[in-house]
């Protein structure tokens, strides 16, 4: 498809005008008759052993109608999340529900309820596990991930020798893996430097905490739920619930944020849940922005160690990198090995080792959090690469420039291919248009009490999947219906990837309607909402549905005119004979054709090599219309890789320690352009996130009593109108990827990344080089800084 | 204040209380009982606390809604369980994110803050009142669409009622104004640019 009417072109999500009229539904906007609500009994404790419950005053109180416990819900292995606990392994975590027939009732009714807590050892550092005979997090483990063993590993003395003089214990790790000769790497290097540095864990906060409502109806459950993701999730809540994938509608028409946190599902949603099953009635948990930071999930931080070899024009010849990731007390997500394939393929090292543990903590549950490690290495290395950078005399453009990925960039320890990459041009594109040479003049100049500085930042995330289902339906009202089972947590994307199908049957997208937001609408199984994959995996997957569509449409014209099906060409709504395009037949007679003729034409046969989910909808539809429906099996060589390029100014107060963000500009790798003004804005708002990860978000727990304190968005600070540039600016190279058929490739996530990076390097700039090796960098921090004083914090401390 | 934290618990609620109370000394609370919708099919329930409701008539989006209340609840929640108006978000239930901005006799107020008894005279005016009778856009909500402005969406309804109300009373603010005026509506989304270009485009064609 050389020039598109619809792709690249400006348009009006669906969704649109219901969010600015009130009218768009989140999951705690449904009314069921007879619904009733439910509260949690959660832990006050950061580890504790539960045991007695004593529910009988609460069963008692008028109103109250059930209580559920761990011992009612389905049990899951260890290290995943259980819904309801009796070992609750952080101060929130959720022991039972009730529910009653209003939430004061159901409030009450937990007041009611006596239970005996036995305290147990806690730990909110993960340093602090490890040392030889350290408190464990819960009673069989400190160290898990996902595809990581639960297990207890815990290093001796002498790894812990330096710690206080700002020494990384380094101790068996629980995973490795090198490539390259990392010694020669060192040796040919002309500077070397070893940093260690510190990442907070962060909030997700997204504005809509995630409530969830629930009722059963003739067998099945119907579950409104607040979810980045439709059809991916659905095999996760039946098996969370014991049920058949087939007996759950699962609805999330909007979900208010996500950001990671509501990607693949959560074991909270099973309590409404299995509440409405207990009571035969609709059960509501609204959950409590209390609640939220509690159970809604947070990004992992660590604690880090790394050399970098570089030579003299800056390339960088070796690269060790060390990481104890602190997991919270579950599964939760392997940031610190995403770090690592992210700094090989950002830096292309000659030679790279990483080392990694996962440490189980009792504090909040991880998740992924939009660029999940990509994002937190970004903002602890790129300090150093400008550091190498002053060292060696060269532009920081230019180092990150010619290490920089082309399109035969290499990743991770296998050193494997990637679809494409447009990072040198991004950079190219983003110092022209900020004027960065001209800039270098401004670094560290006095403006009042103020300093200012320029940054730079890069960053990367994977960026498409492969292997789901694309469908589509033509119905007798000559309309082209685009089932989507993507999500919608405000990306558009949903919207977006669809008009592929429009595009490869020439459909204007005023006849075009996307179904989504609800399994019971039949929607495909689609990839999750997560890691700025959608764009790249559903213009693939709507593309062969459509590709799938187009070729029945030439087959019945064939059928009822004359020709090959190849003599015909499909456009405007109609399937056409080429050589007299007069000659054809409009798409609402090919739908009725199709529904006569049956057969694949209308979904009654359907390709083996669907999902099951898929399937389902596609027989629901079947006869309906001329249905397309294809397994994405288009050719694919490498991983898609997504980059950004971020570039600000800001001015450093020395006597406040505030850093104001003058100037922000994003430049984005991320193939064609499908949609230039949604592109802008997620751009800007991943920007604005990064701003909060550098200067002010971070957890922060009473280590006395594993309690946290940033459990409002008052402490946890999430950037505001005040915090950002008045002006944000944005670019893309625009370049398409390589395997997409539009060219496309997902970019949710790495603008957070290199925007972050980019302002912690503009604040070293203003302070003359100074690096704080810690994220974020808070106006404490950079007054004692300017007024050369010790920071507060012992080194490696964190959540402090 | 028009805050509500005084939701009445009952004489038992010591229990637990009375057995963490030595793990809870740093006066971080666990709890967050104060937050709490009571309506629907309580009110039939004789006898529980807290349960007597009083009719009361407000003026809502021009319209009379009688409605009965009591007397800890806050606006959003009548708004939303008893007068069917869910287009108002709660998103922190405790006046720090603006997602349930609503006006009141034209000021922007944190519903949320708000108890509904005390606004018994008052002319509210929330999302769903902006539109035309014929679904016609209001020229905030128009520009919002416009410049593509929401993402999750969830706090769009608030920004678009701060709008409003900044324009009421500055009818052409400067960028850093409508800033100002709005930086009491969080967006996790970070859409603050784009919102702000829907301010200054409503503020331009109104």
């Amino acid at each position: 498809m050389a020039s598109y009417k619809l792709i690249g072109k400006d348009f009006t999500a669906p969704d649109l005008v219901g969010k600015v009229t009130g009218k768009a539904k989140y999951a705690e906007d449904f009314r069921p008759a007879g619904m009733l609500f439910a509260k949690l009994l959660q832990s006050p404790m950061p580890h504790a052993n539960v045991r007695k419950i004593d529910t009988r005053a609460a069963l008692a109180l008028k109103g109250v109608v059930a209580v559920l416990t761990a011992d009612d819900v389905p049990k899951i292995d260890p290290p995943q999340e259980p819904m309801l606990t009796n070992e609750p392994l952080y101060a929130g975590e959720p022991i039972l529900a009730v529910a009653a027939v209003d939430e004061t009732t159901a409030a009450e009714a937990i007041e009611r309820i006596k239970i005996d807590l036995q305290p147990l050892p806690f730990v909110v550092d993960p340093l602090e596990t490890l040392r030889p005979g350290g408190p464990d997090p819960r009673l069989d483990g400190n160290v898990a991930n996902r595809g990581l063993k639960l297990q207890t590993i815990k290093w001796t003395a002498r790894d812990f020798a330096g710690v206080n003089q700002g020494k990384l214990p380094m101790g068996k790790p629980a995973e490795e893996w090198q490539y390259g000769d990392l010694d020669a790497g060192f040796k040919q290097a002309e500077f070397v430097l070893e940093e260690a540095f510190v990442t907070q864990a962060m909030s997700h906060h997204c504005m809509e905490p995630r409530t969830a409502m629930a009722y059963w109806q003739n067998g099945k459950l119907y579950l409104h739920a607040s979810s980045q993701s439709v059809s991916f999730v659905v095999p996760y809540a039946a098996k969370l619930l014991g049920i058949d994938p087939a007996q759950l509608v699962f609805i999330s028409e909007n979900t208010g944020g996500g950001f990671g946190a509501k990607g693949t599902g959560y074991p909270q949603w099973g309590i409404p849940a299995l509440l409405a099953k207990k009571t035969g009635r609709p059960v509501m948990m609204r959950v409590t922005r209390d609640e939220e930071y509690a159970f809604g999930r947070a990004r992992p931080g660590y604690q880090g160690w790394v050399k970098i070899g570089f030579r003299k024009d800056g390339r960088i010849t070796a690269l060790d990198l060390y990481i104890i990731h602190s997991n919270g007390p579950y599964e939760g997500f392997p940031d610190f090995r995403n770090s690592a394939l992210a700094a090989s393929i950002v830096y292309q090292p000659m030679a790279m080792r990483w080392r990694g543990t996962s440490v189980l903590t009792n504090t909040p549950p991880r998740s992924p959090q939009r660029g999940p490690g990509d994002n937190q290495i970004a903002a602890a290395l790129e300090p150093f690469i400008d550091k190498a950078a002053r060292k060696l005399g060269i532009d920081r453009v230019a180092i990150r420039r010619i290490n920089a990925p082309t399109n035969d960039g290499k990743i991770g320890p296998k050193q494997g291919p990637i679809t494409s990459s447009y990072l040198p041009e991004a950079l190219d594109k983003g110092a022209a248009r900020f004027n960065w040479a001209k800039k270098q003049a401004l670094s560290g100049q006095r403006k009042g009490s103020k300093a200012i500085g320029i940054g730079v930042g890069t960053a990367y995330h994977s960026a498409g999947r492969t292997g789901f289902d694309g469908l589509v339906v033509i119905k007798p009202d000559g309309k082209l219906y685009i089932h989507s089972g993507a999500g919608n947590l405000g990306t558009f994307s949903y919207a977006a990837t669809s008009r592929t199908a429009a595009e490869v049957l020439g459909m204007p997208w005023e006849r075009c309607e996307v179904v989504a937001g609800d399994t019971g609408k039949n929607v495909p199984w689609n990839s999750p909402q997560v890691g700025s994959n959608t764009s790249f995996t559903l213009t693939r997957t709507n593309y062969v549905a459509a590709m799938d569509a187009k070729k029945k449409l030439q087959e019945i014209a064939s059928r009822a005119l004359n020709g090959a099906p190849d003599d015909y060409d499909v456009g405007n709504g109609r399937v056409f004979l080429k050589s007299n395009p007069s000659e054809g037949l409009s798409f609402a007679d090919a739908a009725a054709r199709a529904i006569k003729l049956g057969g694949k034409y209308s979904g009654q046969e359907l390709p083996k090599d669907l999902n099951p989910i898929t399937a389902r909808a596609a027989a629901a539809l079947a006869g309906q219309g001329l249905v397309g429906v294809a397994k994405d099996t288009l050719p694919i060589k490498g991983l898609p890789a997504a980059f950004c390029a971020a570039f600000v100014q800001v001015e450093v107060d020395l006597e406040t320690g505030h850093v104001e963000i003058t100037e922000c500009l994003e430049v984005a790798d991320c193939g064609t352009v499908i949609h230039p003004k949604n592109l802008g804005n997620q751009l800007a708002g991943g920007a604005v996130q990064g701003f909060g990860f550098a200067l002010t978000e971070k957890h922060v727990f009473d280590t006395k009593l594993g309690l946290a304190a940033t459990k409002a968005l008052g402490t946890a600070k999430p950037p505001t109108y005040l915090d950002v540039p008045l002006h944000m600016q944005w670019d893309a190279v625009n370049q398409p990827d390589r395997y997409n058929p539009v060219g496309v490739k997902g970019i949710g996530e790495p603008p957070m990344g290199a925007a972050a990076a980019a302002v912690l390097c503009a604040i070293s700039d203003a302070l003359g080089g100074i690096n704080f090796n810690r994220v974020p960098v808070t106006c404490d921090m950079i007054l004692n800084a300017a007024e050369k004083k010790p920071q507060s914090f012992k080194p490696f401390e964190v959540n402090v | 204040m028009d805050t509500v934290d005084q939701v009445p618990n009952s004489e038992l609620s010591v229990t637990r209380r009375s057995f963490i109370k030595g793990i809870i000394a740093s006066g971080v609370t666990v709890s967050s009982v104060g937050y709490l919708f009571r309506g629907g099919e309580a009110a039939q329930v004789a006898g529980l606390p807290g349960a007597v409701e009083r009719l009361v008539t407000l003026t809502v989006n021009g319209q009379k809604r009688p409605v009965d209340v009591i007397k800890q609840e806050t606006l959003a929640m009548t708004l939303r369980y008893k007068l069917g108006l869910t287009g108002t978000k709660i998103g922190c239930d405790r006046a720090e994110c603006g997602n349930c901005t609503v006006l009141i006799d034209d000021v922007p107020r944190y519903s949320c803050s708000v108890l509904t008894h005390t606004v018994r005279n008052a002319k509210i005016t929330t999302i769903e009142g902006l539109a035309g009778a014929s679904g016609k856009l209001h020229p905030v909500q128009k520009a919002f669409v416009d410049e593509h402005a929401p993402q999750c969406g969830f706090c769009t309804p608030g920004q678009i009622m701060s709008t409003v109300a900044l324009l009421k009373t500055n009818p052409k603010p400067t960028r850093a104004q409508a800033a100002e005026a709005l930086s009491g509506n969080l967006c996790r989304c970070g859409a603050y640019d784009y919102y702000l270009n829907a301010v200054m485009r409503a503020a331009e064609v109104s």
